[in-house]
């Protein structure tokens, strides 16, 4: 169960992580200022989320060894339990070159996705056994809150916006819908806190989440794609080959100058 | 450890408090990036407390990511130093800021800077009105009037969600032209 435990919250860190990680590539190349500057603090707010979690990571471990540095910089891709969805490139295709260019559609998109599934993660949370998980849950719901409205108005933008708009926002619904499959797919460490009370069954929250992603859609003259194959399994450990691109990225300083402090 | 913390709408400072001393002292701290309020003003100031052996004093950040937060821990240790008392700077994040706990004078000071305070009460309903807001549109809380700085006019418009800080949005009054920074609800 401890380990269960442990892995529950390396993987709600590790999706805010590797979210924050990703919107941050917009810094200096946002479509307009107004949006560069609010990716920005999108990942400003998901890498402070993360820490928090990383923090009681090293608590609960009480191994001395542990720390929220090493926890982010010195695991490799298998061992970050962040969903698929959160490592994919801002790029509808599959297999983009690297100077692909990055679609802002796809940035919505996915803000919007993962937004509102976690608005209603982190309210159930706040019932959480563990009072510094609840108390984590209860500060990231109020800055989750504010990520949903402004993916949601994005959404209603791009969506019923210009036709070139229109048809890249329902291309990056059509790419990214069916990696929320993993959202809702069982696995041992969810059962596991789940039982012990620590953790938030996702599966009775697919109704709600539903019901916001069809309105927004719906508001935004987009459909919804029937969704049905692959369940990308991120939260297992068994990623996508993007991962590893994004933590060579993001670990490479850490690697190169170990310990090294500003 | 938490039983003595204010969970109100701001920590007190009462002439009666045996700490009355110290809160004077870190009066002079303020908010990093925002030079005109001070950590009590802000709501940022929990408590001050005698611990086995040290003060402690307790603050909360305002969003997770807050990078002043390090800058503030070492303002207040060096206030304290000054003054000759060795304090020990504790990081508590619950209960969870609120917007709500900027004081009034607070309030006043960060328009007076050229700052939209936060409109009251907006912080505390945030999460339930974000889980149902699909279902209502979007536009009722778009249309909450925030009143101008500078003129004091209600006539203004978002201009964007986030601004020049995690705690700020962009705004641009429609009266006098002027674009002003709105101290986001939270």
């Amino acid at each position: 169960m401890a380990s269960h435990y442990q892995d529950y919250l390396l993987h709600l860190a590790d999706n805010a992580l590797i979210l924050g990680q990703r919107n941050a590539q917009w810094c200096g190349h946002g479509p307009v200022l107004e949006e560069d500057l609010a990716l920005a603090n999108n990942s400003l707010d998901l890498i402070g989320q993360a820490r928090l979690l990383y923090q009681h990571v090293v608590t609960v471990r009480r191994d001395g060894k542990s720390s929220e540095d090493l926890l982010a910089y010195f695991r490799d891709v298998p061992d970050f339990k962040n969903y698929t969805l959160l490592e994919l490139p801002h790029s509808t295709a599959l297999a983009p070159t690297a100077a692909a260019e990055r679609d802002y559609a796809v940035t919505i998109a996915r803000n919007f996705l993962y937004s509102a599934l976690m608005v209603l993660v982190w309210d159930g949370l706040k019932s959480s056994g563990d009072a510094q998980l609840a108390a984590i849950a209860a500060k990231s719901l109020k800055e989750t809150s504010y990520h949903l409205r402004h993916a949601h108005d994005w959404l209603l933008r791009l969506g019923d916006g210009t036709a070139e708009s229109h048809a890249r926002m329902q291309a990056a619904v059509d790419h990214l819908l069916p990696y929320t499959q993993e959202f809702f797919a069982p696995s041992a460490m969810e059962t596991a806190v789940i039982k012990a009370g620590l953790g938030v069954a996702t599966q009775p929250l697919q109704a709600a989440w539903q019901a916001m992603v069809d309105e927004a859609l719906a508001q935004a003259t987009l459909t919804r794609p029937a969704v049905a194959g692959h369940v990308s399994t991120g939260k297992i450990g068994v990623h996508s080959e993007h991962l590893g691109f994004v933590l060579a990225e993001m670990q490479s300083l850490a690697r190169a100058h170990p310990e090294a402090v500003w | 450890m938490t039983a003595d913390l204010p969970i109100g709408p701001i920590a007190r400072k009462l002439p009666s408090d045996r700490h009355f001393a110290i809160w004077n002292r870190l009066e002079s701290v303020t908010d990093p990036e925002i030079p005109v309020v001070n950590l009590r003003e802000m709501g940022i100031l929990r408590a001050v407390r005698q611990s086995s052996g040290a003060l402690e004093v307790v603050i909360t950040p305002t969003y997770s990511g807050c990078p002043a937060l390090g800058q503030m821990t070492d303002d207040v240790v060096q206030a304290l130093a000054q003054a000759g008392v060795a304090a020990r700077v504790l990081t508590q994040i619950a209960p969870a800021w609120s917007t709500d706990w900027i004081s009034a004078e607070g309030c006043e000071k960060l328009r007076r800077y050229g700052i939209a305070p936060p409109l009251p009460g907006a912080g505390a309903s945030g999460a339930l009105k974000a889980i149902q807001f699909a279902a209502k549109s979007i536009a009722g809380s778009a249309m909450l009037t925030v009143a101008c700085p500078q003129c004091g006019s209600h006539n203004t418009t978002e201009t964007s969600h986030f601004g020049s800080t995690a705690c700020k949005a962009l705004y641009r009054c429609l009266n006098c032209l002027e674009p002003f920074d709105y101290f986001k609800p939270y």
